[in-house]
């Protein structure tokens, strides 16, 4: 277990390695978009009262649940990254925090979307789309640290002590929706207790959000390896791996 | 070389730089004044932008007062580290044997009370003048006490996370706004709360929590954050 860990850490290794992983994990994750897609978009049933419309769910939650996951990745890399001194955690938090904002931002556009025929408005300062929109504002606050940076090793630092202390705000965004009433429903799905989605349409969005958790995990695993090209496009192993293909 | 210069107990390192800091802003008082005479310049334009009705500023009032509380503290945040580093003070005190996030605690303590408690005190007048009803006063007195504590600790991250970068006021806006979000929350919620005659305890309970806790956890981030600086 620590040797894989250590392993981990030295970006040779670790290009290989995901290289092997994304060759895996592409399939998969096309596998499952398409699959899951076309049960939530064909398949599930139309709601009772909004019709077609709800189908945007199919991508609205998924995005929001993985852009608030993906906080976490980068949070939790950015604490290895400042306790270990371990440069892939850095190239990781690097990786992930602008997929996390593109899913943030695709959460909020389509939950806009879904709002016009709902609730008849694009938007509503409710609270949950106002901790979403926060979300987004921290990963483009670790963005644009980073990008401010000249010496990128502390820039790395740097975004690791704001995504840490950012992730205080997490549970504030979990919790919000106990703590104002609002237009927005209380979460649908339960996982202890009965769900309040009929399971006709919960088993499509549960697979679109395996889908999206397995896109989030290519996309940083491409983007980590683009970086570590780059920042290694002068190391001897890599040009030796150039040569070869 | 300096076994025979004592050490200074922590308490002594602390408020020795809280002196320091708080003898430096003592004599610039515009810098003192500049937050203030700012806060009184958007309160003046409220009225005008909303129109002169009583009724409907006096309900807007604690969250009007609350967000220009923010602005102001912002705004003097973003230099709170700006002179330390420049003229290498800062370097100083990283390499001190101390630990550096007790000696930046006296710098943010002085930096509070000549900037952020004076905000406060001043408030109730600033909501008298909004109309803000006799029972949120004292309300948005406190609730600003303990707010700009939080203000001024989450500001002091920004300032040391921006501290090396040329132009980085605005960067330190993106960084610290959502943070600062919560405290916003709890403190108008309390104020509006005591205005209509609730319960602004929960509120005011919640904002003192917040700020216990960044007491306990900010320093750690703010000299992180300065050792990443330096390194920049």
């Amino acid at each position: 277990m620590w040797t894989f860990i250590h392993k981990m850490g030295s970006p040779p290794w670790f290009f290989r390695f995901s290289g092997v992983v994304v060759q895996w994990l592409l399939p998969i994750t096309i596998g499952l978009l398409l699959v899951g897609a076309a049960w939530g978009l064909l398949v599930a049933p139309p709601d009772f009262r909004q019709g077609n419309s709800y189908r945007i769910i199919y991508i609205h939650v998924p995005a929001a649940v993985v852009a608030l996951a993906g906080y976490y990745v980068m949070a939790f890399a950015g604490a290895v990254s400042l306790i270990w001194r371990i440069k892939m955690a850095d190239v990781t938090m690097r990786a992930a925090a602008p997929v996390g904002a593109v899913l943030t931002a695709v959460a909020l556009i389509t939950g806009a979307i879904w709002g016009k025929p709902t609730w008849g408005t694009w938007w509503v300062w409710d609270a949950r789309i106002t901790s979403m929109l926060i979300l987004l504002f921290l990963y483009l606050g670790v963005v644009a640290l980073f990008e401010a940076y000249e010496n990128k090793t502390a820039a790395a630092r740097a975004c690791a002590v704001l995504s840490l202390v950012g992730t205080v705000n997490i549970p504030i965004i979990y919790k919000s929706v106990d703590w104002w009433y609002s237009l927005h429903q209380p979460a649908s799905i339960k996982f202890t207790g009965e769900s309040a989605i009929d399971s006709s349409m919960l088993y499509p969005l549960l697979l679109m959000i395996a889908a999206f958790y397995c896109l989030f995990a290519l996309t940083v695993l491409l983007n980590m390896r683009a970086e570590l090209v780059w920042n290694h496009r002068e190391a001897n192993w890599l040009q030796q791996l150039v040569r070869k293909v | 070389m300096s076994a025979d210069i004592p050490l200074l107990s922590l308490r002594e390192a602390f408020s020795r730089q809280f002196r320091r800091h708080f003898k430096a802003l003592m004599g610039s008082p515009a810098d003192m004044a500049n937050p203030l005479l700012f806060f009184f310049m958007v309160v003046t334009l409220f009225p005008l932008g909303l129109g002169p009705d009583p009724e409907r500023l006096s309900a807007m009032a604690p969250g009007l007062l609350w967000v220009v509380a923010l602005l102001s503290s912002l705004m003097v945040s973003s230099k709170l580290f700006g002179s330390d580093y420049e003229d290498g003070s800062l370097e100083q005190l990283a390499i001190a044997p101390y630990p550096l996030s007790i000696l930046v605690m006296g710098e943010v303590a002085a930096h509070w009370l000549a900037t952020g408690f004076l905000l406060a005190a001043v408030s109730p007048l600033f909501g008298i003048m909004l109309g803000l009803p006799a029972a949120g006063l004292g309300v948005l007195f406190y609730s600003l006490v303990l707010g700009t504590i939080c203000l001024t600790l989450i500001g002091a991250i920004g300032s040391a996370l921006t501290v090396s970068i040329r132009r980085g006021g605005l960067l330190m806006s993106l960084l610290i706004i959502p943070l600062n979000v919560p405290v916003l929350i709890f403190g108008t919620t309390a104020v509006s709360e005591a205005v209509i005659g609730g319960n602004p305890q929960t509120w005011l309970t919640l904002l003192g929590g917040l700020a216990m806790g960044s007491l306990a956890l900010v320093p750690l981030a703010i000299s992180a954050a300065l050792r990443v600086s330096l390194d920049n």
